[in-house]
Protein backbone atom coordinates (compact mmCIF):
# COMPACT_ATOMS: atom_id res chain seq x y z
CA UNK A 1 0.00 0.00 0.00
CA UNK A 2 0.99 3.22 -0.50
CA UNK A 3 0.99 6.03 1.44
CA UNK A 4 -0.21 9.34 0.15
CA UNK A 5 2.10 12.01 2.16
CA UNK A 6 0.58 15.55 1.99
CA UNK A 7 3.24 18.36 0.95
CA UNK A 8 3.93 20.66 3.91
CA UNK A 9 3.11 23.63 3.70
CA UNK A 10 5.96 26.27 4.03
CA UNK A 11 5.27 27.09 7.46
CA UNK A 12 5.46 23.54 8.70
CA UNK A 13 8.52 23.28 6.86
CA UNK A 14 9.88 26.22 9.49
CA UNK A 15 8.94 23.15 12.24
CA UNK A 16 7.59 25.83 14.02
CA UNK A 17 3.84 25.08 14.45
CA UNK A 18 5.16 21.21 14.99
CA UNK A 19 7.07 22.74 18.06
CA UNK A 20 4.62 25.42 18.89
CA UNK A 21 2.23 21.87 19.24
CA UNK A 22 4.83 20.09 21.07
CA UNK A 23 5.61 22.55 23.72
CA UNK A 24 1.83 22.90 24.36
CA UNK A 25 1.17 19.11 25.29
CA UNK A 26 4.40 18.94 27.65
CA UNK A 27 2.70 22.47 29.24
CA UNK A 28 -0.60 20.77 29.81
CA UNK A 29 0.97 17.58 31.51
CA UNK A 30 2.98 20.08 33.80
CA UNK A 31 0.16 21.89 34.68
CA UNK A 32 -2.04 18.50 35.17
CA UNK A 33 0.61 17.31 37.15
CA UNK A 34 1.50 20.33 39.28
CA UNK A 35 -1.83 21.64 40.19
CA UNK A 36 -2.88 17.83 41.01
CA UNK A 37 -5.54 17.46 38.55
CA UNK A 38 -4.00 14.46 37.15
CA UNK A 39 -2.68 12.27 39.99
CA UNK A 40 -0.48 8.96 39.21
CA UNK A 41 1.94 8.84 41.36
CA UNK A 42 1.10 7.64 45.09
CA UNK A 43 3.48 8.63 48.06
CA UNK A 44 4.02 5.09 48.73
CA UNK A 45 5.24 4.86 52.69
CA UNK A 46 2.76 7.81 53.40
CA UNK A 47 -0.32 7.05 51.71
CA UNK A 48 -0.86 3.27 50.91
CA UNK A 49 -2.86 1.29 48.67
CA UNK A 50 -6.21 -0.35 50.18
CA UNK A 51 -6.21 -3.90 48.58
CA UNK A 52 -9.61 -5.09 47.38
CA UNK A 53 -12.19 -6.70 49.24
CA UNK A 54 -10.82 -10.79 49.29
CA UNK A 55 -6.95 -10.27 48.80
CA UNK A 56 -4.75 -12.81 50.32
CA UNK A 57 -1.92 -11.12 51.99
CA UNK A 58 0.05 -12.36 54.65
CA UNK A 59 -1.24 -15.25 56.54
CA UNK A 60 -1.77 -14.82 60.42
CA UNK A 61 -2.78 -16.28 63.48
CA UNK A 62 -5.84 -15.00 65.69
CA UNK A 63 -7.04 -14.79 68.66
CA UNK A 64 -10.72 -14.82 70.10
CA UNK A 65 -13.08 -12.03 71.75
CA UNK A 66 -11.73 -13.40 75.05
CA UNK A 67 -7.99 -13.04 73.97
CA UNK A 68 -7.05 -16.79 73.11
CA UNK A 69 -5.18 -18.32 70.77
CA UNK A 70 -7.33 -20.07 68.42
CA UNK A 71 -4.76 -22.42 66.56
CA UNK A 72 -4.86 -26.25 68.55
CA UNK A 73 -1.48 -27.41 67.10
CA UNK A 74 -3.66 -29.96 64.78
CA UNK A 75 -1.33 -29.13 61.93
CA UNK A 76 -3.29 -29.89 58.96
CA UNK A 77 -1.46 -26.48 57.94
CA UNK A 78 1.67 -27.87 58.09
CA UNK A 79 0.70 -30.35 56.04
CA UNK A 80 -1.41 -28.83 53.02
CA UNK A 81 1.53 -26.28 52.58
CA UNK A 82 2.59 -26.32 49.24
CA UNK A 83 5.66 -24.82 49.88
CA UNK A 84 6.86 -25.72 53.37
CA UNK A 85 6.43 -22.46 54.66
CA UNK A 86 4.94 -23.52 57.82
CA UNK A 87 6.32 -25.15 60.68
CA UNK A 88 4.43 -25.83 64.23
CA UNK A 89 5.77 -27.05 67.28
CA UNK A 90 3.07 -29.21 69.49
CA UNK A 91 3.05 -29.11 73.28
CA UNK A 92 4.68 -31.94 75.17
CA UNK A 93 1.85 -34.14 77.28
CA UNK A 94 1.99 -31.82 79.89
CA UNK A 95 -1.69 -30.19 80.35
CA UNK A 96 -2.39 -26.05 80.04
CA UNK A 97 -4.77 -25.08 82.49
CA UNK A 98 -5.27 -21.29 80.45
CA UNK A 99 -7.39 -23.07 77.59
CA UNK A 100 -9.37 -25.61 80.71
CA UNK A 101 -7.14 -28.30 79.71
CA UNK A 102 -8.93 -29.07 76.78
CA UNK A 103 -7.25 -27.88 74.15
CA UNK A 104 -3.51 -28.00 72.32
CA UNK A 105 -1.82 -24.71 72.38
CA UNK A 106 1.12 -24.85 69.69
CA UNK A 107 4.28 -24.53 71.60
CA UNK A 108 5.83 -22.10 68.68
CA UNK A 109 4.18 -21.61 65.32
CA UNK A 110 6.70 -20.70 62.37
CA UNK A 111 5.81 -19.18 59.30
CA UNK A 112 8.83 -18.19 56.44
CA UNK A 113 7.12 -15.61 54.95
CA UNK A 114 9.75 -15.75 52.19
CA UNK A 115 8.50 -19.01 51.64
CA UNK A 116 5.46 -18.53 51.74
CA UNK A 117 2.98 -18.23 48.34
CA UNK A 118 0.00 -16.65 49.94
CA UNK A 119 -2.35 -19.26 48.33
CA UNK A 120 -4.74 -19.37 51.76
CA UNK A 121 -5.02 -23.19 51.90
CA UNK A 122 -4.00 -23.24 55.45
CA UNK A 123 -6.71 -20.68 56.08
CA UNK A 124 -9.02 -22.88 53.86
CA UNK A 125 -8.01 -25.81 55.87
CA UNK A 126 -7.73 -24.56 59.64
CA UNK A 127 -11.21 -26.03 61.70
CA UNK A 128 -10.43 -23.56 64.18
CA UNK A 129 -10.72 -20.48 62.22
CA UNK A 130 -7.39 -19.16 63.69
CA UNK A 131 -5.46 -18.47 60.61
CA UNK A 132 -6.42 -15.56 58.09
CA UNK A 133 -4.70 -14.07 55.20
CA UNK A 134 -4.74 -10.67 56.14
CA UNK A 135 -4.70 -7.48 54.10
CA UNK A 136 -1.11 -7.24 54.83
CA UNK A 137 1.58 -6.83 51.87
CA UNK A 138 4.22 -5.13 52.99
CA UNK A 139 6.34 -7.80 54.63
CA UNK A 140 9.90 -5.90 55.49
CA UNK A 141 13.30 -7.74 57.16
CA UNK A 142 17.00 -7.21 57.16
CA UNK A 143 17.98 -11.11 57.47
CA UNK A 144 16.51 -14.61 56.70
CA UNK A 145 15.94 -14.93 60.37
CA UNK A 146 13.99 -12.04 60.63
CA UNK A 147 11.36 -13.27 58.02
CA UNK A 148 10.12 -16.38 59.79
CA UNK A 149 7.70 -15.28 62.04
CA UNK A 150 7.28 -17.18 65.43
CA UNK A 151 3.86 -17.72 67.15
CA UNK A 152 4.07 -14.17 69.60
CA UNK A 153 4.72 -11.91 66.40
CA UNK A 154 2.03 -13.72 64.46
CA UNK A 155 -0.71 -13.48 67.10
CA UNK A 156 0.39 -9.88 67.68
CA UNK A 157 0.07 -9.08 63.44
CA UNK A 158 -3.29 -11.20 63.31
CA UNK A 159 -5.34 -9.61 66.33
CA UNK A 160 -8.69 -10.58 67.20
CA UNK A 161 -11.43 -12.22 65.59
CA UNK A 162 -15.18 -12.15 66.97
CA UNK A 163 -16.07 -16.48 67.80
CA UNK A 164 -19.27 -16.69 68.14
CA UNK A 165 -19.39 -20.58 69.05
CA UNK A 166 -16.94 -20.29 71.46
CA UNK A 167 -15.94 -23.85 71.50
CA UNK A 168 -13.65 -23.81 74.20
CA UNK A 169 -15.43 -22.03 76.75
CA UNK A 170 -18.87 -24.57 75.85
CA UNK A 171 -16.14 -27.22 76.53
CA UNK A 172 -15.14 -25.81 79.67
CA UNK A 173 -18.15 -25.45 81.18
CA UNK A 174 -19.64 -28.83 80.21
CA UNK A 175 -16.49 -30.36 82.00
CA UNK A 176 -17.39 -28.37 85.42
CA UNK A 177 -21.05 -28.54 84.65
CA UNK A 178 -20.54 -33.06 84.30
CA UNK A 179 -22.14 -34.88 87.30
CA UNK A 180 -19.27 -36.27 89.64
CA UNK A 181 -19.50 -40.14 89.51
CA UNK A 182 -17.56 -41.64 92.65
CA UNK B 1 45.02 50.88 52.05
CA UNK B 2 46.11 51.95 48.49
CA UNK B 3 43.13 53.03 46.74
CA UNK B 4 44.41 51.16 43.42
CA UNK B 5 44.99 47.77 45.45
CA UNK B 6 40.95 48.17 46.33
CA UNK B 7 39.75 49.15 42.75
CA UNK B 8 41.42 46.64 40.88
CA UNK B 9 41.94 43.57 43.00
CA UNK B 10 39.86 44.12 46.43
CA UNK B 11 36.31 45.01 44.42
CA UNK B 12 36.31 42.98 41.30
CA UNK B 13 37.39 40.05 43.72
CA UNK B 14 34.37 40.67 45.79
CA UNK B 15 32.04 41.05 42.66
CA UNK B 16 33.91 37.21 41.38
CA UNK B 17 33.01 36.05 44.84
CA UNK B 18 29.58 37.55 45.26
CA UNK B 19 28.52 36.21 41.55
CA UNK B 20 29.83 32.44 42.26
CA UNK B 21 27.57 32.71 45.32
CA UNK B 22 25.20 33.18 42.94
CA UNK B 23 25.44 31.18 40.28
CA UNK B 24 26.46 28.18 42.08
CA UNK B 25 23.32 27.23 43.57
CA UNK B 26 21.53 28.81 40.42
CA UNK B 27 23.36 25.48 38.17
CA UNK B 28 22.81 23.11 41.34
CA UNK B 29 18.56 23.84 41.54
CA UNK B 30 18.80 24.08 37.87
CA UNK B 31 19.75 20.82 38.10
CA UNK B 32 16.85 20.08 40.61
CA UNK B 33 13.96 22.14 38.53
CA UNK B 34 15.33 20.06 35.44
CA UNK B 35 14.45 16.87 37.13
CA UNK B 36 10.98 17.87 38.71
CA UNK B 37 10.23 19.80 35.67
CA UNK B 38 10.50 16.58 33.57
CA UNK B 39 8.64 14.68 36.41
CA UNK B 40 5.52 16.61 35.99
CA UNK B 41 5.85 16.72 31.94
CA UNK B 42 5.75 13.11 32.15
CA UNK B 43 3.39 12.83 34.83
CA UNK B 44 6.01 11.52 37.49
CA UNK B 45 6.82 12.99 40.91
CA UNK B 46 10.61 13.98 40.70
CA UNK B 47 12.90 13.87 44.02
CA UNK B 48 10.74 15.30 46.74
CA UNK B 49 12.39 13.17 49.79
CA UNK B 50 15.54 15.14 50.82
CA UNK B 51 14.27 18.32 52.39
CA UNK B 52 11.29 20.12 52.39
CA UNK B 53 9.76 19.48 48.66
CA UNK B 54 13.08 17.34 47.79
CA UNK B 55 14.55 21.02 48.18
CA UNK B 56 18.06 19.71 49.34
CA UNK B 57 18.74 17.46 46.28
CA UNK B 58 21.40 19.18 45.49
CA UNK B 59 23.74 18.26 48.74
CA UNK B 60 22.60 14.90 48.24
CA UNK B 61 23.97 14.62 44.74
CA UNK B 62 27.22 16.52 45.58
CA UNK B 63 27.81 14.47 48.57
CA UNK B 64 27.15 11.05 46.24
CA UNK B 65 29.68 12.81 43.74
CA UNK B 66 32.29 13.27 46.29
CA UNK B 67 32.21 9.63 47.62
CA UNK B 68 32.26 7.92 43.87
CA UNK B 69 35.09 6.17 43.48
CA UNK B 70 37.21 8.71 40.73
CA UNK B 71 38.18 5.95 38.24
CA UNK B 72 41.22 6.61 35.74
CA UNK B 73 40.95 3.68 33.18
CA UNK B 74 44.25 2.65 32.69
CA UNK B 75 44.55 3.64 28.52
CA UNK B 76 43.71 6.67 28.77
CA UNK B 77 45.92 9.49 28.02
CA UNK B 78 46.43 10.85 31.53
CA UNK B 79 47.13 14.44 31.47
CA UNK B 80 44.54 15.55 28.89
CA UNK B 81 41.98 13.27 30.91
CA UNK B 82 42.58 14.95 33.62
CA UNK B 83 42.27 18.49 32.10
CA UNK B 84 39.47 18.13 30.05
CA UNK B 85 36.75 18.44 32.17
CA UNK B 86 38.19 21.41 34.22
CA UNK B 87 38.76 23.19 30.55
CA UNK B 88 34.62 22.42 29.92
CA UNK B 89 33.96 23.85 32.57
CA UNK B 90 35.85 27.22 33.19
CA UNK B 91 34.72 28.59 29.78
CA UNK B 92 31.35 28.98 30.83
CA UNK B 93 32.44 30.46 34.34
CA UNK B 94 34.27 32.93 32.30
CA UNK B 95 31.49 34.50 30.15
CA UNK B 96 30.08 36.08 32.97
CA UNK B 97 32.88 38.51 33.60
CA UNK B 98 31.80 40.44 30.87
CA UNK B 99 27.84 40.24 31.68
CA UNK B 100 26.34 43.45 33.53
CA UNK B 101 24.21 41.50 36.10
CA UNK B 102 22.72 44.42 37.67
CA UNK B 103 23.38 48.23 37.89
CA UNK B 104 24.74 50.10 39.89
CA UNK B 105 24.99 48.42 44.03
CA UNK B 106 27.31 50.88 46.46
CA UNK B 107 28.44 52.97 43.71
CA UNK B 108 29.74 50.35 41.49
CA UNK B 109 28.86 48.59 38.63
CA UNK B 110 27.27 45.36 38.63
CA UNK B 111 29.84 43.90 36.14
CA UNK B 112 33.28 42.32 36.95
CA UNK B 113 35.15 43.43 33.65
CA UNK B 114 33.43 46.23 31.73
CA UNK B 115 34.91 45.44 28.48
CA UNK B 116 34.39 47.55 25.48
CA UNK B 117 34.87 44.19 23.26
CA UNK B 118 31.82 42.32 25.47
CA UNK B 119 30.29 40.54 22.73
CA UNK B 120 33.74 39.79 20.93
CA UNK B 121 35.02 38.22 24.45
CA UNK B 122 31.91 36.12 25.21
CA UNK B 123 32.03 34.45 21.70
CA UNK B 124 35.76 34.03 22.37
CA UNK B 125 35.68 32.06 25.14
CA UNK B 126 32.49 30.57 24.54
CA UNK B 127 33.69 28.88 21.18
CA UNK B 128 36.75 27.61 24.21
CA UNK B 129 34.79 25.19 25.63
CA UNK B 130 34.39 22.61 22.52
CA UNK B 131 38.22 21.94 23.19
CA UNK B 132 37.25 20.54 27.14
CA UNK B 133 34.64 17.96 25.13
CA UNK B 134 36.95 17.28 21.93
CA UNK B 135 39.94 16.54 24.61
CA UNK B 136 38.00 14.63 26.78
CA UNK B 137 36.73 12.63 23.53
CA UNK B 138 40.75 12.28 22.36
CA UNK B 139 42.02 11.41 25.86
CA UNK B 140 39.74 8.07 26.65
CA UNK B 141 41.17 6.50 24.00
CA UNK B 142 37.88 4.83 23.25
CA UNK B 143 35.44 4.26 20.54
CA UNK B 144 32.55 6.46 22.24
CA UNK B 145 33.97 9.48 23.65
CA UNK B 146 36.09 9.88 20.04
CA UNK B 147 32.69 9.93 18.23
CA UNK B 148 31.34 12.50 21.04
CA UNK B 149 34.28 14.83 20.66
CA UNK B 150 34.29 14.93 16.87
CA UNK B 151 30.38 15.01 17.05
CA UNK B 152 30.61 17.91 19.39
CA UNK B 153 33.42 20.05 17.94
CA UNK B 154 31.63 20.15 14.37
CA UNK B 155 28.38 20.50 15.81
CA UNK B 156 29.79 23.56 18.12
CA UNK B 157 31.88 25.22 15.17
CA UNK B 158 29.00 24.56 12.69
CA UNK B 159 26.39 26.66 15.23
CA UNK B 160 29.36 29.10 16.11
CA UNK B 161 29.09 30.39 12.95
CA UNK B 162 25.43 31.02 13.08
CA UNK B 163 25.09 32.30 16.41
CA UNK B 164 28.04 34.74 15.92
CA UNK B 165 26.16 36.39 12.59
CA UNK B 166 22.38 36.20 14.36
CA UNK B 167 23.86 38.92 16.77
CA UNK B 168 25.19 41.15 14.18
CA UNK B 169 22.25 42.85 13.60
CA UNK B 170 21.50 43.58 17.13
CA UNK B 171 24.88 45.62 16.95
CA UNK B 172 23.59 47.47 13.89
CA UNK B 173 20.66 48.26 15.44
CA UNK B 174 22.20 49.05 18.93
CA UNK B 175 25.27 51.40 17.44
CA UNK B 176 23.21 54.28 16.57
CA UNK B 177 25.16 57.31 17.70
CA UNK B 178 22.22 59.76 17.94
CA UNK B 179 20.38 57.45 20.38
CA UNK B 180 22.98 57.52 22.86
CA UNK B 181 23.25 61.42 22.83
CA UNK B 182 19.11 62.35 22.39
CA UNK B 183 17.03 59.47 24.26
CA UNK B 184 18.83 58.82 27.12
CA UNK B 185 18.59 60.70 30.19
CA UNK B 186 21.44 61.58 32.38
CA UNK B 187 21.79 58.42 34.89
CA UNK B 188 22.27 56.66 31.57
CA UNK B 189 24.80 58.97 30.17
CA UNK B 190 27.09 59.15 32.88
CA UNK B 191 26.61 55.41 33.57
CA UNK B 192 27.38 54.01 29.80
CA UNK B 193 30.30 57.38 30.22
CA UNK B 194 33.79 55.62 28.21
CA UNK B 195 31.77 52.33 26.48
CA UNK B 196 31.92 51.76 22.62
CA UNK B 197 29.58 50.16 20.54
CA UNK B 198 30.04 46.48 21.75
CA UNK B 199 29.68 47.04 25.13
CA UNK B 200 27.15 44.80 26.48
CA UNK B 201 25.73 47.66 28.73
CA UNK B 202 25.49 49.82 25.81
CA UNK B 203 22.33 47.56 24.49
CA UNK B 204 21.03 47.25 28.00
CA UNK B 205 20.69 50.71 27.32
CA UNK B 206 19.35 50.78 23.68
CA UNK B 207 16.23 48.42 25.30
CA UNK B 208 15.23 50.73 27.93
CA UNK B 209 11.95 52.42 28.21
CA UNK B 210 9.51 50.63 26.25
CA UNK B 211 9.05 46.67 26.30
CA UNK B 212 8.38 47.06 22.23
CA UNK B 213 12.15 48.22 22.66
CA UNK B 214 13.44 44.94 23.68
CA UNK B 215 15.33 43.14 20.60
CA UNK B 216 13.43 40.14 21.00
CA UNK B 217 10.61 42.61 19.68
CA UNK B 218 12.67 43.97 17.11
CA UNK B 219 15.19 41.24 15.49
CA UNK B 220 12.82 38.15 16.56
CA UNK B 221 14.59 36.31 13.32
CA UNK B 222 17.95 36.97 15.22
CA UNK B 223 16.62 35.46 18.51
CA UNK B 224 15.12 32.26 17.29
CA UNK B 225 18.33 32.00 15.55
CA UNK B 226 20.32 32.29 18.31
CA UNK B 227 17.75 30.87 20.95
CA UNK B 228 18.78 27.33 18.27
CA UNK B 229 22.17 28.01 18.29
CA UNK B 230 22.54 28.30 22.49
CA UNK B 231 20.96 24.88 22.18
CA UNK B 232 22.96 23.39 20.25
CA UNK B 233 26.25 25.43 21.86
CA UNK B 234 24.98 23.86 25.26
CA UNK B 235 24.93 20.11 23.97
CA UNK B 236 21.32 20.08 24.85
CA UNK B 237 18.18 18.37 23.44
CA UNK B 238 16.99 18.52 20.92
CA UNK B 239 20.95 18.40 19.50
CA UNK B 240 22.39 16.38 22.09
CA UNK B 241 24.65 14.53 19.88
CA UNK B 242 27.63 14.49 21.65
CA UNK B 243 26.57 12.44 24.42
CA UNK B 244 23.48 10.93 22.72
CA UNK B 245 22.99 7.64 24.74
CA UNK B 246 20.66 5.97 22.41
CA UNK B 247 23.97 5.63 19.95
CA UNK B 248 26.87 7.01 21.62
CA UNK B 249 26.57 5.47 25.73
CA UNK B 250 27.42 9.02 27.32
CA UNK B 251 29.30 10.16 24.50
CA UNK B 252 32.61 12.11 25.35
CA UNK B 253 32.09 11.75 29.52
CA UNK B 254 31.48 7.31 28.86
CA UNK B 255 34.84 6.92 30.95
CA UNK B 256 34.40 9.98 33.41
CA UNK B 257 33.29 8.83 36.58
CA UNK B 258 32.88 10.93 39.94
CA UNK B 259 33.97 14.58 40.48
CA UNK B 260 35.32 14.69 37.00
CA UNK B 261 31.81 13.68 35.53
CA UNK B 262 30.33 15.87 37.73
CA UNK B 263 32.68 18.57 35.86
CA UNK B 264 31.51 18.26 33.07
CA UNK B 265 27.45 18.22 34.12
CA UNK B 266 27.91 21.46 36.03
CA UNK B 267 30.04 22.83 33.20
CA UNK B 268 26.98 22.07 31.13
CA UNK B 269 24.26 23.86 33.39
CA UNK B 270 26.54 26.88 33.96
CA UNK B 271 27.15 26.76 29.73
CA UNK B 272 23.17 26.93 29.89
CA UNK B 273 23.38 29.96 32.61
CA UNK B 274 25.50 31.52 30.67
CA UNK B 275 23.85 31.57 27.37
CA UNK B 276 20.21 32.69 29.04
CA UNK B 277 22.39 35.20 30.12
CA UNK B 278 23.51 36.36 27.21
CA UNK B 279 20.01 36.28 25.84
CA UNK B 280 18.87 38.15 28.60
CA UNK B 281 21.19 40.72 28.03
CA UNK B 282 21.10 40.70 23.81
CA UNK B 283 17.28 40.62 23.64
CA UNK B 284 15.25 40.87 26.71
CA UNK B 285 16.43 44.11 27.97
CA UNK B 286 19.16 42.72 30.61
CA UNK B 287 18.42 43.80 34.36
CA UNK B 288 15.76 46.39 33.17
CA UNK B 289 12.13 46.51 32.99
CA UNK B 290 10.38 48.49 31.33
CA UNK B 291 8.18 50.06 34.00
CA UNK B 292 8.44 51.37 37.81
CA UNK B 293 11.25 53.36 36.78
CA UNK B 294 13.47 50.05 36.60
CA UNK B 295 14.68 51.05 33.33
CA UNK B 296 17.73 53.37 33.90
CA UNK B 297 20.70 52.38 36.62
CA UNK B 298 19.71 52.68 40.28
CA UNK B 299 20.70 55.05 42.85
CA UNK B 300 20.26 53.39 46.26
CA UNK B 301 20.86 49.62 47.06
CA UNK B 302 17.41 48.76 47.00
CA UNK B 303 16.88 49.47 43.21
CA UNK B 304 20.21 47.58 43.23
CA UNK B 305 19.50 44.22 44.17
CA UNK B 306 16.02 44.38 42.60
CA UNK B 307 18.07 44.72 39.04
CA UNK B 308 20.19 41.86 40.04
CA UNK B 309 16.92 40.09 41.14
CA UNK B 310 15.34 40.63 37.95
CA UNK B 311 18.42 39.99 36.14
CA UNK B 312 18.64 36.50 37.63
CA UNK B 313 14.70 36.05 37.08
CA UNK B 314 14.68 36.78 33.65
CA UNK B 315 17.88 33.49 33.76
CA UNK B 316 15.37 31.61 35.52
CA UNK B 317 12.28 32.07 33.21
CA UNK B 318 15.09 31.09 30.32
CA UNK B 319 16.44 28.49 32.09
CA UNK B 320 13.29 26.87 32.70
CA UNK B 321 12.04 27.23 28.89
CA UNK B 322 15.48 25.21 28.28
CA UNK B 323 13.98 22.36 30.32
CA UNK B 324 10.77 22.50 28.90
CA UNK B 325 12.07 22.38 25.66
CA UNK B 326 14.47 19.49 26.42
CA UNK B 327 11.68 17.62 27.72
CA UNK B 328 9.28 18.20 24.40
CA UNK B 329 11.34 17.42 21.10
CA UNK B 330 13.30 14.30 20.20
CA UNK B 331 16.88 14.30 19.34
CA UNK B 332 17.51 15.78 15.56
CA UNK B 333 19.61 13.24 12.93
CA UNK B 334 23.28 14.57 12.42
CA UNK B 335 22.86 15.32 8.81
CA UNK B 336 19.41 17.19 10.05
CA UNK B 337 21.69 19.24 12.84
CA UNK B 338 24.34 20.24 9.96
CA UNK B 339 21.38 20.81 7.17
CA UNK B 340 19.74 23.65 9.94
CA UNK B 341 23.37 25.25 10.81
CA UNK B 342 24.72 25.55 7.95
CA UNK B 343 21.73 25.55 5.19
CA UNK B 344 19.15 27.12 6.81
CA UNK B 345 20.32 29.52 10.03
CA UNK B 346 23.66 30.83 8.23
CA UNK B 347 21.70 32.44 5.14
CA UNK B 348 19.00 33.28 7.54
CA UNK B 349 21.43 35.25 9.21
CA UNK B 350 23.02 36.37 6.84
CA UNK B 351 19.45 37.96 5.52
CA UNK B 352 18.85 39.33 8.57
CA UNK B 353 22.13 41.16 8.04
CA UNK B 354 21.13 42.26 4.98
CA UNK B 355 17.68 43.00 5.65
CA UNK B 356 18.70 45.58 8.90
CA UNK B 357 21.24 47.08 6.72
CA UNK B 358 18.64 48.50 4.45
CA UNK B 359 16.00 49.17 6.87
CA UNK B 360 18.73 51.37 8.78
CA UNK B 361 20.09 53.03 5.23
CA UNK B 362 16.03 53.78 4.63
CA UNK B 363 15.46 55.40 7.84
CA UNK B 364 17.87 57.60 7.79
Amino acid sequence: MIVERKELSLIENTYLPGIAQGIKITAKHFFETVTGKKKVTMQYPEEKWSVPKDYRGAPYLVKDQEGRTKCVSCQLCEFICPPKAIKITPPGPEVNEAVGGVEKLPQDFEINMLRCIFCGLCQEVCPEEAIFLLKDYSLTGESREEMVYHKEKLLNLGGTRRDDIQKWKKKDEDAQAQPEFH
Amino acid sequence: MDIDFVNTILIPLLKIVGLLFLIMPLIAYSVVAERRVSAAIQDRVGPNRVGPYGLLQPLADGLKFILKEDFTPNYVRKIYFWMAPALSMVPSFVVFAVIPFGSNLFGEKMVIANLNVGILFTFAVVSLSVYGIVLAGYASNSKYPFLGGIRSSAQMISYEIAMGMSVIPVFMLTSDPNFYSTELNQTWTTFLAGTSDLNLSRIIAYQSGNLFDWLIFKQPVAFIIFLVAAFAETNRLPFDLPESETELVAGYHTEYSSMKFALFFLGEYAAMIAASALMVVLFLGGWTLPFWGLDSPSDNIFLGLLHIIIFFGKICFLMLFFIWIRWTLPRFRYDQLMDLGWRRFLPLALANIIITAFWLWFKN
